[in-house]
């Protein structure tokens, strides 16, 4: 590196790489020049002029967010003439911005306020007219007050730079330039909401949040995204046990502060009208709320009786469920049932993957890889619209690190603009095109290769080998969907591997042998609605269901167990890079219980206590810790933010059927059997129109 | 979206002209002689200039809603009178053409005729400031305009001559 650059500012003599412009240098020192269309990690655009400040030996006062250091550079950031130069920008920003603040959604966190209070002046030299535009909504989660907007392009900047989707502009000039959608009067985009949040005035407004509550009246409980696998953390603003915001302001969590759709908006869910308040249990063919009581004591009878006669049970665990439920719903059907017939729909081949990785070290990106690394391969996926954060982050690599990426897929992605090659593949044979990409690949530095479900048993092999064959350092990510998919197959929700990989030596039925077992005396179901798509064999069958809604499978249920939502619930998650991260409690939905408390009563009312211990998260998480090999981090690590797991780093050394590997592409607005009680998702017209992508949206118009 | 011999030439030189990854550099040039030959921005016009640059139709728009000259809507009229009134032809009478403009023509700033004739509009400074005051219709410009001067060319325009045939005026062309 370049010897650093010496120079003072406000009297303090400072060092800082060459390059470093003069805001930055200040803020790491602690000293604030305060700003509004400055933001880290975009481009410079000098639009607001809030940053000036005096440079010695320069005639002018100068911009502090687009100056670099320079040696011997003497910069004073307090003075009466910069104080001035901000008092007057200020009263610029206000001449058009209307005082509304009693009724602005973000009056209390809003940036201009906090400039105008600290830095502003006691009052206005204006008396004009203020100019109006009336307020246009653009999308049902994007609302553009225009006399808000101080014209600062961080919206602008976040949508085209950050997410690749530019579906922001500005039109016209001068004071009565606008931010203006792609779509004329409406947008079409991701609707992630990037913008609403970087925004900051009260410009842009969230259709979810709007005059739904003054910020200070809200509580806020920073947890896991339930929908896809890249865990963003989500920061829930919650007002008398309802979730009212998503967002992730202070930049903690893998995502920094980005989240998509749904980590920002589809936790409507929670308050849907048809959430499950009291268990119900079957009675002449119709389902008849009852006591929780009652619920447990006919299952339990049931279960008790079935095991007593060495009937044949089948458990089906979930994607979404907390790594605690998984592992004890596993030691439950394994230890407390008797039984290896245990499964989960797969969403991607991490077992293959880890199989083909045995004896290696370091093999799996995180999260941060994909910021940090040099050069990607993609292979059969979408990123942008199956796993947003992985996408962000390699496009934020892109523009700061001219990270080199190879996309090869058997559609156009988002990926393929700023691509160095991209080649098209129907899916399933993408393999065909790594040879042509060899010497290119082996001519990086090291890669990254991130894979979907077209990828799967001997391939997953086969490109294993093709990496060690480049003879550079090559990290894998095995694509899944939800949130805990990875988390599911490590705690064991499979027929042949125990919790962290173990085989279990032992056959049991998978999900698709369960459905279709004509013998089958019980099914038990948490948190997973496989009867959507498939028909249950066994009329006999027992069949209980812990889900939120009345799903495909619940309908069929003798036993319904209302179940909290994962922003319900304590415990830990596991997302596609291996991360696992800690979930928290928001909210509550009356009648509702974690499933982890439901399978624990269950055991209870069996006589399975003393085998399956209590059913506290952070005791479970203990239990984790001693046996899943790879999760021996410590809670409160856990909670400082990810850590990633490394699974068992030997063989598998069994089948586990990579043939039942199927993701469901979910996108931008789709999410499983949750997804349909997200009011939010499916008002969206890119979801409407069937489009999975902006792009798609607008060449269908 | 086709366009005349001509422009379509015009096009494919300033294409050649800019850098491959510098394409949008012909924007402006392409939008405003298009609008020459169609009258004015359509939609239809951002769309087809988005794809010919490579960039995004609201990006040509952010360009159209930037500069003044470019006009979407209907467009300006046949002959588009535009008036300076910045400092140094404000100085030397400016504001006062306008005005008169405005009154024999019965139309306000950026406002054309039903018929599409004429037009008028008042313009930012158009760097003749040592001929102030200036008068510009469509290309060609009229420097030390008097108020005799401007209304024997109105007169002259509204009867249905030619610019180039109203001989008692200074024209200077670009």
């Amino acid at each position: 590196m370049a010897d650093p650059v010496k120079f003072t500012i406000d009297g303090q003599e400072l060092e800082a790489a060459p390059g470093t412009l003069v805001i930055e240098a200040a803020k790491r020192a602690g000293i604030e020049i305060p700003s509004f269309c400055y933001y880290e990690g975009y481009s410079l655009q000098a639009a607001c002029r809030m940053c000036l400040v005096e440079v010695e030996k320069m005639p002018k006062m100068q911009v502090a967010c687009t100056l670099p250091v320079a040696n011997g550079m003497v910069v004073r950031t307090d003075t009466p003439q910069t104080r001035g130069a901000r008092k007057s920008t200020l009263e610029f920003l206000l001449t058009n911005h209307p005082l509304d603040c009693p009724v602005c959604d973000k009056g209390g966190e809003c940036e201009l306020q906090d400039m105008v209070f600290r830095y502003g002046a006691g009052e206005s030299r204006f008396t004009e007219t203020k100019l109006h535009v009336d307020e246009q909504q653009w999308s049902p989660v994007v609302y553009y007050d225009g006399p808000r907007c101080i014209l600062c392009f961080r919206c602008v900047r976040a949508c085209e730079e950050g997410m690749g989707v530019a579906a922001l502009g500005v039109v016209n000039r001068g004071a009565v330039s606008l931010i203006a959608p792609n779509g004329g009067d409406h947008l079409n985009c991701d609707e992630c909401g990037q913008c609403i949040d970087i925004c900051p005035v009260g410009a842009l407004t969230s259709g979810a949040y709007r005059y739904q509550t003054r910020p200070w009246e809200m509580e806020h409980t920073g947890t896991i995204c339930t929908h896809c696998a890249d865990g963003c953390k989500t920061t829930l603003g919650t007002r008398n046990d309802q979730i009212i915001r998503g967002n992730n302001r202070d930049r903690s969590g893998v995502n920094g502060e980005f989240l998509c759709v749904k980590g920002r908006y589809a936790f409507d869910f929670n308050d849907h009208a048809e959430r499950l308040q009291s268990p119900m249990v079957k009675v002449n063919g119709k389902l008849e709320p009852v006591s929780w009581a009652k619920a447990l004591e006919v299952v339990s009878k049931k279960f008790g009786e079935i095991k007593a006669r060495g009937g044949k049970f089948g458990v089906v665990g979930s994607n979404h469920s907390t790594n605690e439920e998984n592992f004890y719903l596993q030691k439950f059907a394994r230890q407390g049932l008797g039984t290896n017939n245990i499964d989960h729909r797969r969403t991607g081949d991490v077992v293959t993957l880890v199989d083909a990785l045995s004896g290696t070290n370091g093999s799996l990106a995180t999260t941060a890889d994909m910021y940090e690394r040099k050069a990607f391969l993609i292979l059969g996926a979408d990123l942008a619209v199956e796993h947003p954060l992985l996408s962000f982050q390699i496009r934020a690599n892109y523009r700061h690190h001219a990270a080199r990426i190879y996309t090869v897929t058997a559609r156009a992605v988002r990926e393929d603009d700023y691509a160095v090659r991209s080649i098209r593949k129907p899916a399933f044979s993408e393999f065909e095109a790594l040879e042509e990409l060899r010497g290119a690949l082996a001519a990086e530095p090291e890669l990254v290769i991130l894979f979907g479900d077209t990828v799967k048993g001997p391939d997953v092999r086969k490109l294993v080998e093709f990496g060690q064959s480049l003879s550079i350092p090559v990290k894998y990510t095995a694509l899944v969907d939800y949130s805990n998919s990875r988390g599911a197959i490590d705690m064991g929700l499979v027929p042949e591997l125990g919790p962290g990989f173990h085989a279990t030596g032992a056959a049991g039925l998978t999900l698709p042998e369960m459905l279709a077992a004509g013998d089958l005396d019980a099914l038990w179901v948490v948190g997973e609605n496989p009867l959507a798509q498939a028909a249950l064999a066994s009329k006999k069958a027992f069949v209980v269901v812990q889900d939120m809604f009345l799903t495909e499978t619940a309908k069929a249920a003798d036993v319904v167990l209302p179940s909290a939502s994962a922003y319900e619930k304590n415990g830990t998650v596991t997302n596609v890079c291996g991360e696992v991260q800690r979930v928290k409690r928001a909210a509550a939905t009356m009648g509702a219980k974690p499933d982890l408390e439901i399978i624990g009563l269950i055991a209870k009312e069996m006589g399975l206590a003393a085998t399956m211990g209590p059913w506290l998260p952070d005791t479970v998480y203990g239990e984790i810790r001693r046996t899943v090999k790879g999760y021996d981090i410590p809670l409160p690590l856990v909670a400082l933010g990810a850590q990633q797991t490394v699974p068992v780093n030997g063989r598998v050394g069994v089948d586990v059927r990579p043939d039942l590997v199927w993701s469901a592409h979910e996108n931008l607005f789709t999410s499983g059997t949750l997804g349909r009680y997200s009011k939010i998702l499916n008002s969206v017209i890119e979801k409407r129109s069937g489009a999975a992508t902006p792009e798609q949206e607008l060449a269908r118009q | 979206m086709t366009f005349s011999p001509e422009l379509e030439a015009r096009f494919a030189k300033f294409l050649a002209k800019y850098p491959e990854d510098r394409k949008r550099s012909a924007t402006i040039p392409m939008l405003i002689y298009a609008q020459d030959e169609i009258g004015s921005v359509t939609p239809e016009l951002v769309a087809e200039v988005a794809k010919r640059v490579g960039s995004t139709p609201l990006q040509v728009e952010e360009v159209v809603g930037f500069y003044s000259m470019l006009h979407k809507g209907k467009g300006m009229g046949k002959y588009h009178v535009q008036v300076c009134t910045n400092i140094s032809c404000l100085l030397r009478g400016g504001a006062e053409l306008y005005e008169q403009a405005s009154q024999k023509l019965h139309l306000g700033h950026k406002q054309v005729s039903a018929d599409g004739f004429v037009s008028l509009e008042e313009v930012e400074c158009m760097g003749a400031c040592s001929w102030a005051p200036a008068v510009q219709i469509n290309y060609d410009f009229y420097h030390d305009v008097t108020p005799e001067q401007l209304d024997k060319l109105l007169s002259g325009l509204m009867a249905g001559k030619k610019p180039e045939e109203i001989a008692e005026v200074k024209k200077v062309s670009c």
